[in-house]
């Protein structure tokens, strides 16, 4: 079961529509799901799900990257994590890295910086951010823009993120990362 | 949050419409009238008809006409939001974008300048449970435009029903046709919807069509009691 976290401000709002159903269409076919908002996201959900995807939000809503607090559970889980836009600057918030401003939207190069499994050769995807991350010596650069950073990895856990929405254009993305993960098992 | 919804009186923005009027509060519809019938960014079959929608939903409506000249007509959007922001404080924008990035980023990037949330409740949308989302809940949805072959005169006034859409999906396996016309083949317009209060009854109609592509232009129309 993956674990989709809802990263919007509030519980069911007019965002979950655009940032969460379109990652859970992506889901559907490869796993069961689930979707939890960010401030509701319980043990038993993060001990039952094999993997967790992190929502992004619509470009105002910045509202998880001033309550690190609520995702102490990014530091101790061992499941693999996924973070999407808001998510992966929530994950870059949590693991100390501060945040510049960086306005991309719309379709963005990006430039892969480092083998991995996710994709390979340069590729467009759809951007949709105003802040990027300056990263900490934990975490690696797989992809950048021209402009900044666009797809991190920790070095030790299985935690990574896209700055880009891979569910708008690059569903492969999402498809392998929960691949990777059912592989796994 | 009080929003404004762009709005062109075709069913995906009057969709949008009842997603925005579920969560928030929406406060005004936003059109643009486009001149250019070849507008990548604005519906254009029956725009005038969005007068008599916004007296259904009992909604005002910010009106602008555009020339339609590429990136131009987007001055004259942010223009008419600028104007929407004045009249009726609102907080964000909402648009019936299902795939089009085209459209989407340009949205985004005026919202973004004027400090607008912007939201797009079909996004990413399956486009055949789109269809039938709109017949569970009801609305009534004419095919106006038809531009890409297949489709032909015989398509145009057809109320979209199930025999409709099993059609367009069996098009969208023989030509690659968006069923919900994403890719511009057809365009629609809402005649009665959940949150309209009365519905649009057509009184004179003509078709026009032209090649591989035509309108079903309503010349008359008047709201009655539902």
């Amino acid at each position: 079961m993956i674990l989709i976290v809802d990263m919007n401000c509030k519980k069911d709002s007019l965002g979950y529509f655009e940032f969460v159903l379109p990652i859970a269409a992506v889901v559907e076919p490869l796993d069961n799901w689930i979707v939890r908002h960010y401030l509701e996201v319980t043990s038993e959900d993060l001990s039952l799900c094999g993997a967790i995807i992190l929502s992004g939000t619509p470009l105002m809503d910045k509202a998880t990257l001033s309550q690190p607090e609520k995702f102490g559970w990014l530091k101790e889980t061992e499941k693999a994590v996924l973070g999407i836009c808001a998510g992966m600057e929530t994950i870059g918030v949590v693991y100390g890295m501060s945040l510049t401003q960086c306005l991309e939207i719309g379709m963005t190069s990006i430039n892969v910086t480092k083998e991995n499994p996710l994709f390979s050769a340069e590729f467009k995807a759809y951007s949709l951010h105003s802040i990027c991350l300056e990263l900490t010596a934990d975490f690696e650069v797989w992809a950048k823009s021209a402009l900044c950073v666009q797809v991190i990895k920790h070095k030790r856990k299985n935690i990574c993120g896209t700055l880009f929405h891979p569910e708008v254009r690059n569903q492969e993305i999402i498809k392998k990362f929960i691949e990777n993960q059912i592989n796994r098992k | 949050m009080r929003l404004g919804v762009l709005f062109s009186g075709g069913k995906d923005s009057t969709l949008a419409l009842s997603y925005g009027r579920e969560k928030e509060e929406v406060a005004c519809l936003i059109t643009l009238l486009s001149e250019n019938k070849e507008s990548y960014m604005f519906h254009t079959p029956n725009i005038d008809i969005t007068e008599l929608q916004a007296e259904a939903l009992a909604l005002p409506q910010i009106a602008k006409t555009t020339q339609g000249e590429k990136e131009k007509e987007l001055l004259d959007l942010e223009e008419a939001i600028a104007e929407a922001t004045r009249e009726f404080k609102i907080q964000g924008v909402v648009t019936g974008a299902v795939e089009s990035v085209y459209q989407a980023e340009r949205v985004q990037r005026i919202c973004n300048k004027m400090d607008l949330w912007c939201f797009n409740p079909l996004w990413k949308h399956n486009q055949k449970a789109l269809l039938e989302e709109l017949l569970e809940k009801r609305f009534k949805v004419i095919i106006s435009g038809v531009f890409a072959y297949p489709l032909d005169e015989k398509w145009l006034g057809k109320e979209i029903d199930t025999p409709i859409i099993n059609r367009l999906v069996d098009l969208q396996q023989k030509y690659s046709i968006s069923p919900s016309g994403e890719g511009g083949e057809i365009e629609t317009t809402v005649l009665d919807a959940p949150e309209f209060k009365k519905k649009i009854e057509i009184l004179d109609s003509a078709v026009d069509y032209r090649g591989n592509s035509g309108v079903f232009r309503i010349n008359r129309a008047r709201l009655v009691e539902k």
